[in-house]
């Protein structure tokens, strides 16, 4: 099965050629990897940015129980801490967990053990900052006040979440330009072809006063033709597959992945898929029938 | 049947089709000259010598010899198909080693051609093959239906608009290629043995065709070996025999409207 050229009349009968037998379908093809890529981008983008959004101006400070040294108690400890955070600068609140919050989140490591009151457990203080805050000095500062205080702002797990979403769009961009890359060398191949078998008829048009521009117009509806229906089916495709991933993703109980959803302007970005292919094959056409024909007589 | 002038198709730009003297002698006052031009294929022997010759505005050439002498080499010349080996051609008053690949299209605009083998594109209807033309001189849409209707009315091929070239007749199609050669009012209109698989009939209802548009102002050339039909017409003949041309005159020298419907051909070897 061919996808034929809609427009029925064109003076090269490149329809019937059998480039035009996989071009299209090839387009398609890359329509299809091409979206497929450029959403996995944006989702892992939208995701890092929740998790991101979540941890940035958080900070949490950590004061362990430290039986046997020579230290002031736990409670005294963590009333230093709270009364230091809340003197600092760009700390809009800190607030102490009781024993129950943080039982509940050491219950996956830990399981039921971990609301045993025997276990020495230490104290945390989930801080909120509404502005830029020294974490050196109020690290410096907190080890003074309180002994056995820790602070952690999230810069490691911030850092490694942005660098592995940046790989993820990197991995992504370089997908899109090596089908890019194959979409120029394919269009390349099929004009070329058409080049060859038509010489003949292209020498008559030549003969008749046709310019090289007239000729390459002839490739180049050709070919937007093709890569812009190509294009659309490899949408449909993509589009088709995203939901099938959102629908799977919906059964999952994993916070993480809690939205596999696309937004209205990333649908919008993927819309233009067919349309980037068929300029670029538009663009290729045209270079490669000029270039040809200048070595015609 | 037999496409009559005024039957239909009217020229509508008729300064084209009637080359403007004005305009020509401002180009030299010829439309094609030849000196010494010689052309070879390859590194064979050439299969044109010597050839120098004028062609007028308005004037109407047989072009004769034995097959295989060069009729259509020469003619593909002229059509700036070939350039030649050697010598020297002036086309419309213009040195065609001067011109650059970027200046053929318009040049070759000019010139209708009607194709040994009438060269229709068998994919394209007859009136999207008489079209080809138009459109590639960038012709409205509306303009280009119109005009093709018209002329393929006037050679009678009202009722095959739409027809391929595989459902039409031998003589059929060549009335499409003839239409096609003059869609654009050439001031050069070039034949190369367009009565070559017609009988006779046919063929003589097509000079008839080209006669007309000779008296609408066309220069033309017929490559042909069909000597009843050159006999028919009495007009110059350019005779190739050998790779060298001679012009032989009308023999009845029939003076169309006080033109000079001969070529000067200068004899090479004086030169
Ligand atoms: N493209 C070509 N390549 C090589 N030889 C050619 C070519 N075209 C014509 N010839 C040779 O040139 C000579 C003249 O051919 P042609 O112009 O076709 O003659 P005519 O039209 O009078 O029959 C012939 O010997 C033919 O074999
Ligand atoms: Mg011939």
């Amino acid at each position: 099965m061919a996808l034929r050229p809609v427009r029925p009349r064109s003076d090269l009968p490149l329809a019937v050629d059998p480039s035009s037998r996989f071009l299209g379908w090839i387009t398609a093809l890359m329509a299809f990897l091409a979206a497929l890529a450029l959403a996995g981008a944006m989702l892992v983008s939208d995701m890092a940015q929740r998790w991101d959004s979540g941890l940035a101006g958080g900070l949490t400070v950590q004061v362990a129980p430290m039986p046997g040294a020579p230290v002031a108690p736990l409670d005294e400890r963590v009333e230093a801490a709270v009364t230091v955070l809340r003197a600092f600068p760009g700390i809009r609140s800190a607030t102490v967990l009781g024993g129950g919050e943080i039982a509940r989140l050491l219950e996956p490591w830990l399981g039921s053990g971990a609301t045993d009151p025997l276990l020495p457990m230490p104290r945390l203080i989930d801080v909120i900052a509404d502005g830029p805050v020294d974490v050196a000095a109020l690290r410096l500062r907190l080890t003074s006040a309180a002994p056995g205080a820790t602070l952690d702002d999230h810069a490691v797990w911030l850092a490694d979440l942005r660098s592995f979403a940046g790989a993820v769009r990197l991995a992504a961009l370089g997908v899109v330009v090596l089908i890019g890359a194959a979409a120029v060398m394919t269009v390349v191949f099929a004009v070329r072809t058409g080049l060859a078998i038509h010489r003949p008829v292209v020498e008559l048009l030549h003969l008749m006063g046709a310019t090289d521009r007239y000729v390459s117009r002839q490739f180049e509806r050709h070919v937007v033709s093709l890569s812009l229906r190509g294009g659309a089916i490899g949408l449909l495709l993509a589009g088709g597959t995203l939901y099938g991933l959102y629908r799977a993703s919906q059964g999952l109980r994993a916070s993480l992945l809690s939205d596999l959803s696309l937004q209205p302007w990333q649908w919008a970005v993927l819309l233009l898929v067919p349309g980037m292919l068929a300029l670029l094959a538009l663009a290729t056409a045209r270079w490669t029938v000029l270039r040809t024909l200048e070595s015609m007589p | 049947m037999v496409p009559r002038r005024g039957a239909g198709w009217t020229p509508p730009r008729a300064g084209c089709i009637v080359p403007d003297v004005e305009g020509c002698r401002g180009c030299g006052g010829t439309v094609i000259r030849f000196e010494n031009v010689g052309l070879r294929y390859g590194t064979e022997a050439e299969v044109l010598r010597d050839i120098s010759f004028t062609l007028l505005p308005g004037s109407f050439h047989f072009l004769t010899g034995a097959s295989g002498a060069g009729k259509s080499s020469l003619l593909k010349l002229m059509y700036l198909a070939h350039r030649p080996s050697r010598g020297l051609v002036t086309l419309f008053g213009r040195d065609m080693a001067m011109v650059t690949r970027r200046d053929l299209p318009e040049l070759r605009r000019q010139i209708g051609v009607v194709f040994q083998d009438f060269a229709l594109l068998d994919h394209l209807s007859a009136l999207d093959n008489v079209a080809l033309p138009l459109r590639m001189s960038g012709t409205p849409e509306a303009d280009v239906v119109a005009h093709c209707t018209e002329i393929l009315r006037w050679v009678g091929l009202g009722n095959h608009l739409h027809a391929k070239p595989s459902t039409l007749s031998g003589g059929q199609k060549q009335r499409v290629a003839i239409a096609r050669s003059v869609i654009n009012r050439p001031r050069l209109l070039l034949a190369d043995e367009p009565t070559g698989n017609v009988d006779d009939g046919i063929g003589m209802r097509l000079l008839y065709l080209f006669e007309e548009l000779y008296k609408l102002g066309t220069t033309v050339v017929i490559a042909t070996h069909n000597e009843a039909l050159i006999r028919r017409f009495d007009h110059p003949r350019l005779h190739l025999d050998n790779g060298r041309l001679m012009v032989l005159p009308a023999r009845g020298s029939r003076a169309h409207d006080g033109r000079t419907g001969d070529a000067r051909a200068h004899d090479s070897r004086r030169e």
